[in-house]
């Protein structure tokens, strides 16, 4: 169990730096200064109480969009439309996805909130998969859009060592898209840069 | 390399409902058009009320906001959404480049009533 670390300046502004992001216990700031009995320092507490909630609210965006890619993944490999090579494949990266939704349920839980739950139903096109190609490329544009959130959440968090987790999660998403891109024909990695 | 660009100030061009669909694939890890799924689904946007689509489970916040969608609420929206409407669901920096958010409430515009997709 770690704790967070809080560091006083010298003009007093409080610095408050996560040890190790996913994966440890954080005491929130907040918490830390009322227990100290100082309510300046509560106050400033619930500033980055707030900053914690906006921190919350994207990565359960991001937990969000890997429960779905799970369902995608499991969709895809039920289809009994990927050929065995391709079917491992699929298998492999789903259980990628599978390794960022704990990890991001737990930051959520360790910042005070609630991991957000799968849906029952997300509607997907099954009416529309009917070769393997069709799997690949609807995998394909979830992980583009994937690539996309993890984008537009990196700079954002406001704690840095959850930006460098969602950080290396993007750049797993990305090297998704363009292995199945491959595998689709398409050149791998179409541009310099990702939005 | 959007990103170290220098943000033009003038206001943006009339959107191209083309370059929006493009830009609106960023938006498939949450939404679709036909589909609530991680994020409301955006048939039938323009006119609805935020927070009032059935079957979606809003924010508390969302719920509150009050706006009617738009080309000028979704503009602002788009930009920031956290800054725009705190307490929302949709953690997300958002699409800083005018031009962008100009093309994509262009495509959102015509695909939201696409009949053929939005039944």
């Amino acid at each position: 169990m770690t704790i967070a670390r809080l560091s006083p300046t010298s003009d007093g502004e409080i610095r408050r730096s996560f040890l190790s992001g996913f994966g440890k216990f954080t005491l929130s700031a907040t918490a830390i200064a009322l227990l100290s009995g100082n309510e300046k320092l509560a106050m400033i507490g619930s500033a980055a109480a707030q900053t914690a909630n906006n921190d919350v609210a994207i990565l359960n965006s991001a937990l969000g969009a890997e429960q779905q890619a799970i369902a995608a993944y499991q969709l895809g490999a039920e289809s009994g439309l990927l050929q065995k090579p391709v079917l491992a494949l699929a298998v492999q990266f789903q259980g990628h996805h599978k390794q960022h939704a704990d990890a991001l349920a737990k930051a959520v839980q360790k910042l005070g909130g609630k991991p957000a739950t799968p849906l029952k139903d997300y509607g997907f096109p099954k009416e529309k998969l009917k070769t393997q190609a069709d799997v690949l490329n609807f995998a394909a544009t979830l992980e583009k859009g994937a690539v996309s959130a993890y984008l537009g959440a990196v700079p954002i968090l406001t704690d840095r060592e959850l930006a460098k987790a969602a950080a290396s999660i993007l750049g797993d998403e990305a090297m998704h898209w363009a292995v199945l891109r491959q595998a689709l024909g398409q050149p791998p990695v179409p541009e310099a840069f990702v939005s | 390399m959007a990103g170290f660009a220098v943000q033009p100030t003038a206001q943006a061009a009339a959107g191209d409902p083309a370059r929006g669909e493009e830009i609106y694939h960023r938006c498939l890890a949450c939404h679709s058009l036909e589909h609530n799924r991680v994020g409301p689904r955006h048939c039938g946007l323009f006119g609805r009320k935020a927070g009032t689509l059935e079957g979606y489970s809003y924010s508390a916040a969302m719920k509150k906001y009050g706006v009617i969608w738009n080309e000028k609420t979704l503009d602002h929206f788009l930009e920031n959404p956290m800054k725009a409407v705190p307490g929302t669901k949709m953690g997300y920096a958002g699409i800083k480049d005018a031009q962008e958010r100009a093309d994509l409430i262009a495509y959102l515009k015509q695909a939201t009533r696409d009949p053929k997709i939005c039944h």
